[in-house]
C-alpha cells in the first residue's frame, strides 16, 4: 500500500537534515518531507551551541549547560546528547573546532566578534584569537559588506591591526550581479578583461586578476579577510590561489543570504543522506495527517494545489522550525503549530509577548512546543500529544535560541536523539 | 465585459480559485524580503550575464509598473519558464505567475506582430496545431525536415535554429493506435481482466483515469503513451482518452495568451467534465501536469479550474500513492540488454511539483534496471527555448552540467519525464532516452 516508511521526518533544515540522518544510520527506512528546499542556503554556515547566558559570553558551553533552566531543551537531551549532535556534524561537514570544547571568536560581516562551537575552514584564519595583523577586502558590488566599517569595527575589540578597503572586483561583471555569479567565475577561473594596451585587450584568470588587485594594498597584513564568495564548488583551490599569490593566508567573513558556506554545508548533508539511503521528498507543505486505531499518526498528507498526497510511517517528527520557519504560527487567535495542532502555550494576553525594548526578554522568542524527556510534545494537562511524534529543533520552546546564540546547536542534538530514539521503536 | 475579458482578466482583478478571495499580484511583490535566493537559482541569469534574473523580472518589476506607466524590460523574453526561480523562493512570491502574466502583457502591447520574433515564436508555440498535418505524411515530413534546405530556411528566415534535428513524427499517432484498438471500450474490458486477476471486484468506479496525453507523446512518442496505457491498464485502471488540445506550455513560456486560454478553456471544460464523474487525471509529461496544476489557476477562473487542478496527477505518482508500486517493482525485472544504467534528468517542472526524487527512488528497485540521478540542473531546452536560434548557445550553456554528469554514467541510456528535455539530453550526448513509464511498461506488463 501506498507511500511506506519507518520513520517520517516533516521539515528540511537542519534539524530535519540531522533526525532523518541519525534514524537512517539507526538502521531505519526513512522519508524526510520538505516544503522548501534547505533553509541552510540562508544560514551563516556557523554552527552556534551556546554563546550567551543571561547576556553574559560563554567560552565553554559543556560546562554551562547545567545552569540552564530544567526545560531548556539541552536539559532534555543532556550534554551526551549535545556532544552527539556535534559528533554528528563532524561526520558530515569539514569544518573546524572539534578539537576543543571552548568557543571559537568569529569575526562577523558587521566587524563584530561571534562565539562559535563549528565554523567552516576557510574561516578559521581569521579568528580574533589568533592576533596577525589583518586586511579586509571588500568590493563595490557586494554592498552587504562595508570592509572599511567592519574593520573600524572590529579594532575597537581586537588587540591586532585591521583595515579595510573597498576595491572593484576585476572583470566586466553586471554591477547587481551575484554573489554566486562571482563565486562561480573563481571556481571556474574564467579569464576576465584586464584593459588593453596598444588597441589588443588582454585577459588573466580572474583569481590572478584579483590578486593582482589587493597586492598595492597588502601593507603589513598576515592575512586576508575577503567576504564569503570565494567560490562554491572549490574554494579550497580558490584560497590556495590567492594564497600562493599574494604570499599571506586567506579566509572568508560568513556572510548573509545568500551565503555560500551555507550551500557548502546543504551539499555535505546531502550526500550523507543520499548515502545514508534517506529518501527525500521536497516543494510541497504537510498540511494534515491521518490517524490509526489507536489515536496514533498513521500517515502525514502533504498538499499541492488540492491533491492530497498521504505519507505513511509508524514515527514520525516534527522539525518545521519556530516562528520565522513556519513551524510555528501566531494570529489574533494565539500562537499554534499548524500540522498537529500541538499546544503552544502563550500568554493569553498580547501584550504580554513582548517587552518594549529591542534587547529585552521577549516571551515570544521562546514560544513552541512543550516536549517530555522523549521529546515528545506534551498537551494541556502535560500527557504525549502522540504517542509516535517527536519534535525537535526551532519548533521547541523554552529557549530564545537567537539570544542564546544556540539555533544549531539546539537543532543538532535534539535531531540526533529524537531521529535514534524513533529508529529504535521501529527497529527495537 | 466581453467574454474574453471575463475569462482572462487583468491580473489584479483574477479570483483565487482555491479560496475565492480576489487575488492581485501586488502583495505577492510585498512579500519579497530580497534575499536574491531565485536569482542564484536561475539557471539562464547563470551563463548570460546580460540577463537581470528573476527578482527584477518578477517582484522589482512589478514595484516599478504600480509606480507608474513603466514598459515591461524586453529581457522578459529571456526567461526561459522553467519555474526554478518559483520553487526557490521561500516567501512564496509567485515568481512564475509574474513573468507569465508580464511576457503576455510585452507581447500584446510591446512586440510587434509582423516581427519575425513574433511569427517565429507564434509557429513554435503552435506546434500543436502543426503537427496533425504532418503526421498525415510522417514520412515525407521528417524527410523534408531533415533536408539542409530546410534547416537552412528556418535558420536564415525563421530564426529557428539549424543546429538541431527535428524530432521524427510517428507512422501511427497515439489516437489513430487507440481508436483502432477499440477505445474506451476496450480499455474496460482490459481493466476488468486485470482486477478479476488480482482478485479484486470486476466493477469499480473508482478505478477510472482521463488521460492527458498531450501533443508530444500523440505525435511523436506515441510509445510513452501506448505504456501508459497498458500500466493503468494492468493495475486495473480504465483510461479515456478525451479530445484535448496542447497544455498551453509552450505559449505560456513564449506570451501567447490568446491562443493558451483557448487551449486551457477546452481543456478545462473537457476534463472537469470527466472530473465531475469521477475520473482522475493523469498526465505523462510533467509540463503538462504543471499546467493543469499550477499556471491554469494562476491565470484563469473558469468553472472546474480548481477541480482540474486538484484532481490532476502524474503518472507514476498515482501509482505510487494508490497501488503497492514499489512492492510490485521489487517482485520483477526489466532486460538489462535494454534498460540497464540508466542516467535521469529530473525536468525542472517535476522538481517544482515535488516530483524530482520517485523516478529514481522507485526503479531502484527493480532488477536489471540502476537509475542513477544526474544532479539537478537544468536541461537548458526549456521546451520551444532552445529551438530558437539567439537562445542556442545559451541552451546549451545551461545543459553542460546535465550533459557532463550524463557521460560519466556508464551506459549509453537516459530517462526523464519531460520530451524536450529528452531531445536535449539526446542532442547533447546522443544516448537513447526513455520514459519511466516504459520502464514499468517492460517490467509489468506481460
Ligand atoms: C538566515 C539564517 C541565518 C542563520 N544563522 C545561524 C548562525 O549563524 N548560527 C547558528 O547556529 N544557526 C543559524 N541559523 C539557524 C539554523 O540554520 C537553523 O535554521 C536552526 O537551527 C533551526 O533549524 P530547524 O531545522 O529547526 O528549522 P528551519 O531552519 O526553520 O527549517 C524548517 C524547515 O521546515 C520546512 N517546513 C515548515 N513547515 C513545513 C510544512 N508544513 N511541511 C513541510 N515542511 C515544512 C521548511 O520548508 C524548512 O525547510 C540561521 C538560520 C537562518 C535562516
Ligand atoms: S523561470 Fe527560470 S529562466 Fe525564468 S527567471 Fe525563473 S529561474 Fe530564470
Ligand atoms: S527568492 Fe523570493 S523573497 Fe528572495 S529575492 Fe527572490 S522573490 Fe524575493
Amino acid at each position: 500500500m501506498a507511500i511506506e516508511d519507518d520513520v517520517v521526518v516533516i521539515g528540511g533544515g537542519l534539524a530535519g537534515m540531522t533526525t532523518a540522518l541519525s534514524a537512517a544510520r539507526e538502521g531505519s527506512r526513512v522519508r524526510l518531507l520538505s516544503h522548501k528546499e534547505s533553509t541552510l542556503r540562508f544560514a551563516s554556515g556557523l554552527i552556534d551551541v551556546l554563546g550567551y547566558v543571561e547576556g553574559e559570553i560563554v567560552s565553554n558551553p559543556f560546562e554551562t549547560i547545567s545552569a540552564l533552566p530544567d526545560e531548556h531543551p539541552y536539559q532534555k537531551v543532556g550534554e551526551d546528547g549535545v556532544r552527539a549532535g556535534l559528533a554528528l556534524f563532524d561526520s558530515v561537514a569539514d569544518y573546524a573546532g572539534d578539537h576543543t570544547d571552548r568557543n571559537a571568536l568569529v569575526p562577523t560581516f558587521g566587524g563584530r566578534i561571534k562565539p562559535t562551537a563549528r565554523y567552516p575552514k576557510h574561516t578559521a584564519p581569521g579568528l580574533a584569537s589568533d592576533e596577525r595583523d589583518t586586511l579586509l577586502v571588500g568590493f563595490e558590488t557586494v554592498v552587504d559588506f562595508d570592509a572599511p566599517v567592519a574593520a573600524e569595527h572590529l579594532r575597537e575589540t581586537v588587540p591586532f591591526d585591521v583595515r579595510g578597503v573597498t576595491l572593484s572586483f576585476p572583470g566586466e561583471f553586471r554591477t547587481d550581479a551575484k554573489i554566486t555569479r562571482l563565486a562561480h567565475a573563481l571556481d571556474k577561473n574564467e579569464r576576465v578583461e584586464i584593459g588593453s594596451s596598444e588597441n589588443v585587450s588582454q585577459s588573466e584568470p580572474v583569481r590572478i586578476a584579483l590578486a593582482e588587485k589587493i597586492k598595492p594594498h597588502l601593507g603589513d597584513a598576515e592575512r586576508i579577510g575577503f567576504p564569503a564568495m570565494l567560490g562554491e564548488d572549490h574554494p579550497e583551490d580558490v584560497r590556495a590561489t590567492l594564497e600562493r599569490k599574494l604570499d599571506v593566508e586567506v579566509f572568508e567573513i560568513p556572510m548573509g543570504p545568500p551565503s555560500l558556506p551555507g550551500m557548502r554545508l546543504e551539499a555535505q548533508f546531502e550526500s550523507a543522506l543520499k548515502e545514508a539511503g534517506v529518501r527525500i521528498t521536497t516543494g510541497n507543505p504537510v498540511v494534515d495527517f491521518e490517524s490509526g486505531d489507536n489515536g496514533e499518526i498513521s500517515a502525514v498528507v502533504v498538499e499541492r494545489n488540492g491533491a492530497a498526497i498521504p505519507f505513511h510511517g509508524e514515527q514520525f517528527v516534527l522539525a518545521t522550525g519556530g516562528l520565522v520557519g513556519k513551524g510555528i504560527d501566531s494570529d489574533r487567535e494565539g500562537v499554534r503549530e499548524p500540522i498537529f495542532d500541538c499546544r503552544v502555550p502563550a500568554p493569553e494576553d498580547r501584550y504580554e509577548w513582548s517587552e518594549d525594548g529591542a534587547f529585552d526578554n521577549h516571551a515570544f522568542a521562546r514560544f513552541g512546543v512543550q516536549v517530555d524527556d522523549e521529546l515528545r510534545p506534551l498537551d494541556s494537562a502535560g500527557e504525549p500529544e502522540f504517542e509516535n511524534l517527536r519534535a525537535v529543533g526551532g519548533v521547541l520552546g523554552n529557549c530564545d535560541v537567537s539570544a542564546e546564540k544556540s539555533a544549531s546547536g539546539v537543532s543538532l542534538s535534539t535531531g540526533t536523539v529524537a531521529g535514534r530514539k524513533a529508529s529504535d521503536e521501529v527497529n527495537p | 465585459m466581453s467574454e474574453k475579458e471575463a475569462e482572462s482578466r487583468n491580473p489584479s482583478e483574477l479570483q483565487d480559485v482555491f479560496s475565492g478571495e480576489p487575488m492581485d499580484l501586488r502583495p505577492g511583490s510585498d512579500d519579497c524580503y530580497k534575499c536574491s535566493t531565485c536569482d542564484t537559482e536561475c539557471p539562464v541569469a547563470e551563463v548570460d550575464d546580460d540577463f537581470p534574473g528573476p527578482k527584477f523580472q518578477g517582484p522589482e518589476q512589478w514595484r516599478l509598473k504600480r509606480k507608474g506607466d513603466h514598459d515591461i524590460d524586453d529581457s522578459v523574453m529571456s526567461c526561459s519558464n522553467c519555474m526554478r526561480c518559483d520553487n526557490a523562493c521561500p516567501s512564496e512570491v509567485p515568481l512564475s505567475q509574474m513573468h507569465n502574466t508580464a511576457r503576455g502583457k510585452y507581447v500584446d502591447e510591446q512586440m510587434s506582430k509582423l516581427s519575425r520574433e513574433y511569427i517565429r515564436n507564434r509557429i513554435l508555440s503552435n506546434y500543436g496545431r502543426l503537427a496533425p498535418l504532418a503526421s498525415k505524411f510522417p514520412r515525407l515530413t521528417n524527410f523534408v525536415m531533415g533536408l539542409s534546405v530546410t534547416k537552412f530556411v528556418n535558420e536564415k528566415v525563421m530564426g529557428i535554429t539549424s543546429q538541431r534535428e527535428f524530432p521524427d513524427f510517428a507512422t501511427e499517432t497515439f489516437t489513430d493506435w487507440w481508436e483502432k484498438r477499440g477505445g474506451k471500450a476496450t480499455s474496460k474490458e482490459r481493466a476488468q481482466e486485470a482486477r478479476t486477476k488480482r482478485g479484486d471486484a470486476a466493477e469499480n468506479d473508482d478505478k477510472r483515469v482521463a488521460y492527458f496525453h498531450g501533443d508530444y507523446s500523440n505525435y511523436n512518442t506515441p510509445e510513452v503513451a501506448k505504456a501508459m496505457v497498458r500500466v493503468f491498464e494492468q493495475f486495473g485502471y480504465e483510461v479515456a482518452v478525451p479530445d484535448q488540445r496542447c497544455s498551453g506550455t509552450p505559449m505560456f513560456a513564449n506570451g501567447m495568451m490568446d491562443d493558451a486560454r483557448r487551449a486551457a478553456k477546452f481543456n478545462i471544460e473537457t476534463f472537469a467534465a470527466l472530473v465531475e464523474q469521477g475520473y482522475d487525471v493523469i498526465c505523462s509529461c510533467t509540463s503538462c501536469s504543471m499546467a493543469l496544476r499550477q499556471e491554469y489557476p494562476e491565470l484563469y477562473s473558469f468553472d472546474g479550474t480548481a477541480k482540474v487542478a486538484a484532481n490532476t496527477f502524474e503518472a507514476l505518482e498515482y501509482l505510487r500513492v494508490h497501488e503497492d508500486l514499489e512492492g510490485e517493482l521489487a517482485d520483477s525485472s526489466v532486460p538489462e540488454s535494454e534498460f540497464g544504467e540508466l542516467a535521469y534528468h529530473a525536468p525542472c517542472h517535476a522538481k517544482n511539483q515535488g516530483l524530482d526524487g520517485q523516478a529514481v527512488e522507485l526503479l531502484s528497485a527493480l532488477d536489471g534496471t540502476d537509475p542513477v540521478d544526474v544532479g539537478d540542473s537544468c536541461s537548458g531546452i526549456s521546451g520551444t527555448y532552445g529551438w530558437k536560434s539567439e537562445k542556442y548557445d545559451t541552451s546549451m550553456k545551461i545543459g553542460d552540467e546535465m550533459f557532463e554528469h550524463m557521460e560519466d554514467v556508464e551506459s549509453e541510456t537516459g530517462m526523464t519525464e519531460c520530451p524536450t528535455c529528452a531531445m536535449q539530453m539526446n542532442h547533447g550526448t546522443g544516448y537513447d532516452i526513455r520514459h519511466p513509464l516504459e520502464v514499468l511498461d517492460s517490467a509489468l506488463v506481460n
